[in-house]
C-alpha cells in the first residue's frame, strides 16, 4: 500500500499544472462546474478551450499512442483529473473522447478510426450519446429507434432521451434495432449519425432545475452512410456494453475534488450564518467530510485493482452506489444550512449552487446505471446471489 | 500511488486466518465467551509463538518483528472476522502502543519485550465515568510518595483489566495528566470482573487503594502519548470492524442462497439482493477508510487524528447496520442464541461504544474541520 507519487508522476503532475496555469483565465474558471450554461460566449469560450486542449496534446490522454493518443497510465489519467479540477478549468462532455473514441479504437473499421479519431484529438467535433429511449432505460436493449438499409444509407425512425449535449454536438452514436425478429439483444446495431440533417430534431427538456441540459432527440427518416455501422450490423449490444465499460473510472478524483471545493464553501457558508453551532449539522458536515474522503479512498482502491489499461469491474459499482447517495445527502444539508434562504430563489428561477445541487443530485442515482440496477450488479456479479428468475 | 495489500500483506492475512479458523472456531468462541478469564492460554501462547503476532507491530530493537500498521490492521480484521476472545486489542492495540510512546528509554526496553513475546499482557485503563474519553474527564490522583507514587480511586469499563499483567492508568497529577503502570496484584488494587453485553471483550473495574504505581510518563505529559494511542486504537478497532462486518454479510449471502420461500431461494428478492448490497457497499466503504487509516499509522506526515476519527466513527455506524440487517436477513433463526448473528451485534454495539461513539469522533471531527 502506497499513495506517494513517484517522482515522473510528480514531474506530470507539475507539467499538467504548469500548462493550466498559463491558459487558463478568469473567464474560464467560471465554467469549471457548468457544463452547459452562460450563453451563447460561454459555448464559444468551451469550444476554443476544447481546441486549445487538442493543440497541446491533452485530449486522448488514455488513447493508445498508435491511434495519436498520449497513452498515459491511470495514475496519470487520475492525476490529470485532479489537476484540471483544482485549476478550476471547464467541465467537459465525455462523449468523444472517453466514449466514442475508445469505442472505435476497440470496434471500429480503420476507416472509421481515420475518419473520426483526430477531430476528436483536435477538440473539433463533438458527440453524443443516443442510447436511453422512453421505453427503455434501465433495460436498454428494448430500444425500438429503428434503422433499416435502404441502398447505401441506412434510415432511421424513433425517439431518442436524456441526451445532453445534442444542442452543441455535430454527431451522435445511436443504438438502433437493425432486426425485429431476433432476440431483442442480438438485433441492434451501433451507428453514427450527423446531427446536421432534416431528419434530425433536438428538443430541449426542462428538467427540475428549471434549466435543460439533457434533450431529446427525434429520428424521422434520419439517415447516415451504410459503413457507419461500428463492430457490425446485429452486433451493437456488445459494442454498447464496451462503451458503457469505458467510462472512466478516473473520473472519480476530479468529480471529488470539485465536491471538495463546495464542501469548503459549505462550511464557510455554515460559519458564517453561525449555522456551525448547533451540534446537528456539525455532525452532518463531519459526515459529510468522511463520506468525501472515502469516495477519494474508494476511488484511489478501484484504480489500483484496475489493470494498466484495463476497465473498472462490477466493484465500480460500489463507489457509484456509495458516492451519488453521498451527494444527495449533500445536496440536503447544504439547504438544512441556508434554512429559509433555501426557499428563495434569485428571479427567473435562478438557482445557487448548493439549490441547484440539492436538486441535481437526484439525478444521480438514476443516469449511468440506477441505484437499483447497481445494486442487481453487486448483488449478482460481486455477491453472487441468484439471479431474478425470468417472468 | 498503489492503493492495495501486497502479495506478502495478502498472504499474512490469509495465515491468520486459517490459524484463527482452526484455534478459534465458533465452537472455542462459545466456550471462552462463557468464562470471566475469557481466553485460552495456550491458543495465546501459539499466536505469540508461533506466529508472532503479538510482536508483529513491536520494533526489534524491543523484541518485535517491526512490521508496520497496515499488517497490524490485517490482524486485526481477521481477529474481528473469527471473534477470537483474547486480550490482543488491550495489550497490543492499547497497551504496547503507550509504552512504544513513553519517554523513557529503559521502560520501554524493560516492559516491552515481554508484551511482544505475549509472556505479558498489558492493559490501559483510562475511563472513570461512561464516554469518558476526554482528558477533563480523568481525575483519578496521582501522588507522590517517597521517591514514587501511589494510585487511589477508580477505572471503569478496564477491557481485560483483570487478566492483564500490567495495567497502564491515566491519572492526575499537580501538573496534569500522567501514564502510571501498575502491576497485578499490587496492593490496594482490587479488580471486579463484570459480565458484558459482547461476551467475546471482558472487561473489570478496578479500584486503587493508595496502590504503588511507576511513573511512566509525567504529569502534563501522559495525554498526547494516551490520545495517539487511542487515535492507533480506533483504527486497528475500525479494521476489527471490517472484518466482523465482511463475515456477518457472508452469513447473510450464503443464507440467501439455500434459504427457500415461496419455492425460490430469499437471495432472488431483490429486497433481500439489494439490502446485501447495500451492506457491501458500506463494508467496502468503511474498508477504505480503515485500511487509510492503517496506511497513515505508518506514513511520517498523514493526519493521524483525522483519519482514525474518520475510520471510527464511519465504520461504528457501518458495522452496526451490517450486523443489524444480518439477523434481518436471517428472519426468526438470526434472532437465537444458537445462531452467531447475535455476537457479532453484540461486537458491533460494543465496539461502537469502546474509544468514543460515532458522534463523538464526528464532533472531534468537526473540530479539526474549525468549526
Amino acid at each position: 500500500m502506497d499513495l506517494e507519487y513517484t517522482p515522473q508522476e510528480q514531474a506530470f503532475r507539475a507539467e499538467v499544472r504548469d500548462w493550466l496555469t498559463a491558459h487558463l483565465t478568469d473567464a474560464h474558471r467560471e465554467l469549471a462546474d457548468d457544463l452547459t450554461g452562460g450563453g451563447e460566449a460561454a459555448d464559444q469560450l468551451r469550444v476554443e478551450w476544447e481546441r486549445t486542449l487538442g493543440a497541446a496534446g491533452w485530449i486522448g490522454l488514455s488513447w493508445p499512442k498508435k491511434y495519436g493518443g498520449r497513452e498515459a497510465s491511470l495514475v496519470e489519467q487520475m492525476i490529470f483529473g485532479e489537476e484540471y479540477a483544482l485549476a478550476c478549468a471547464p467541465l467537459r462532455p465525455p462523449f468523444g473522447e472517453q466514449l466514442l473514441g475508445p469505442t472505435l479504437i476497440a470496434f471500429g473499421t480503420d476507416e472509421q478510426r481515420s475518419r473520426f479519431l483526430a477531430p476528436i484529438l483536435r477538440g473539433e467535433v463533438f458527440w453524443c450519446q443516443g442510447f436511453s429511449e422512453p421505453e427503455a432505460g434501465s433495460d436498454l436493449a428494448s430500444v425500438r429507434t429503428r434503422a433499416v438499409l435502404e441502398g447505401d444509407h441506412w434510415v432511421i425512425d424513433g425517439q431518442k432521451v436524456w441526451t445532453s449535449q445534442a444542442q452543441t454536438a455535430q454527431w451522435i452514436f445511436v443504438l438502433a434495432r437493425t432486426n425485429p425478429d431476433v432476440p431483442k439483444h442480438r438485433g441492434l446495431s451501433f451507428l453514427l449519425v450527423p446531427l446536421a440533417q432534416p431528419g434530425v430534431e433536438v428538443r430541449p427538456i426542462q428538467q427540475i432545475t428549471g434549466t435543460a441540459e439533457f434533450n431529446e432527440v427525434y429520428f424521422s427518416g434520419a439517415r447516415t452512410n451504410a459503413d457507419l455501422v461500428v463492430g457490425g450490423v446485429d452486433n451493437g449490444w456488445r459494442v454498447t456494453m464496451g462503451t458503457l465499460g469505458f467510462e472512466r473510472g478516473t473520473a472519480f478524483l476530479s468529480q471529488q475534488v470539485r465536491w471538495e471545493r463546495e464542501f469548503t464553501e459549505l462550511l464557510a457558508e455554515a460559519q458564517r450564518r453561525g449555522r456551525h453551532e448547533d451540534p446537528g449539522i456539525r455532525q452532518r458536515l463531519a459526515d459529510a467530510y468522511c463520506g468525501l474522503q472515502i469516495i477519494k479512498y474508494t476511488g484511489f482502491r478501484t484504480i489500483s485493482g484496475m489493470l494498466p489499461g484495463g476497465m473498472p469491474g462490477p466493484e465500480a459499482s460500489i463507489g457509484k452506489l456509495f458516492w451519488s447517495q453521498w451527494h444527495q445527502r449533500f445536496g440536503q444539508l447544504e439547504m438544512d444550512i441556508l434554512g429559509d434562504d433555501a426557499l428563495v430563489v434569485d428571479g427567473g428561477y435562478e438557482l445557487s449552487q448548493f439549490q441547484q445541487t440539492f436538486l441535481f443530485s437526484r439525478a444521480d442515482t438514476i443516469y449511468a446505471g440506477s441505484s437499483e440496477v447497481q445494486r442487481g450488479i453487486v448483488g449478482e456479479r460481486v455477491l453472487g446471489l441468484p439471479k431474478e428468475p425470468s417472468a | 500511488m498503489r492503493f492495495t495489500l501486497t502479495d506478502e500483506q495478502r498472504e499474512l492475512a490469509a495465515i491468520v486466518r486459517a490459524f484463527l479458523a482452526d484455534k478459534s472456531p465458533a465452537s472455542a468462541v462459545r466456550n471462552q465467551m462463557a468464562t470471566s478469564q475469557g481466553y485460552d492460554p495456550i491458543v495465546w501462547t501459539q499466536l505469540a509463538t508461533q506466529l508472532n503476532l503479538t510482536g508483529l507491530a513491536v520494533p526489534e530493537e524491543y523484541g518485535g518483528a517491526g512490521f508496520g500498521y497496515v499488517e497490524l490492521g490485517l490482524v486485526f480484521e481477521e481477529f474481528g472476522r473469527s471473534l477470537t476472545c483474547a486480550p490482543f486489542f488491550s495489550s497490543i492495540a492499547l497497551g504496547a502502543e503507550v509504552l512504544l510512546r513513553c519517554p523513557d528509554e529503559s521502560v520501554k526496553k524493560e516492559l516491552l519485550p515481554g508484551i511482544a513475546a505475549g509472556t505479558s499482557r498489558a492493559t490501559l485503563a483510562v475511563l472513570e465515568r461512561p464516554s469518558g474519553w476526554d482528558k477533563g474527564a480523568i481525575a483519578l490522583p496521582a501522588v507522590r510518595s517517597g521517591a514514587g507514587w501511589t494510585l487511589s480511586g477508580e477505572k471503569r469499563y478496564v477491557l481485560d483489566g483483570h487478566t492483564a499483567d500490567l495495567v497502564l492508568v491515566a491519572a492526575r497529577g499537580e501538573d496534569g495528566v500522567g501514564i502510571f503502570a501498575v502491576e497485578a496484584g499490587a496492593s490496594g488494587l482490587t479488580t471486579r470482573y463484570v459480565e458484558t453485553l459482547d461476551q467475546t471483550r471482558k472487561q473489570a473495574h478496578l479500584s486503587f487503594a493508595e496502590t504503588p504505581a511507576r511513573l511512566i510518563a509525567a504529569p502534563g505529559e501522559g495525554w498526547p502519548i494516551i490520545t495517539r494511542a487511542l487515535q492507533t486504537a480506533a483504527i486497528m478497532l475500525a479494521a476489527e470492524q471490517v472484518g466482523g462486518a465482511a463475515r456477518a454479510l457472508e452469513m447473510s449471502t450464503d443464507y440467501a442462497q439455500i434459504r427457500h420461500q415461496f419455492g425460490r431461494p430469499i437471495g432472488s428478492f431483490q429486497a433481500i439482493k439489494h439490502k446485501c448490497a447495500d451492506m457491501l457497499t458500506e463494508i467496502e466503504s468503511g474498508r477504505s477508510a480503515a485500511y487509510y487509516g492503517m496506511w497513515a499509522l505508518d506514513s511520517a506526515d498523514a493526519d493521524v487524528a483525522t483519519a482514525a476519527s474518520l475510520a471510527k466513527s464511519f465504520c461504528s455506524d457501518m458495522f452496526m447496520h451490517v450486523a443489524a440487517d444480518n439477523i434481518q436477513i436471517h428472519g426468526g433463526i438470526g434472532f437465537t442464541w444458537e445462531h452467531p448473528a447475535h455476537l457479532y451485534f453484540k461486537r458491533a454495539k460494543a465496539d461502537e461504544t469502546l474509544l468514543g461513539s460515532a458522534s463523538y469522533h464526528r464532533e472531534l471531527l468537526a473540530h479539526k474541520l474549525g468549526l
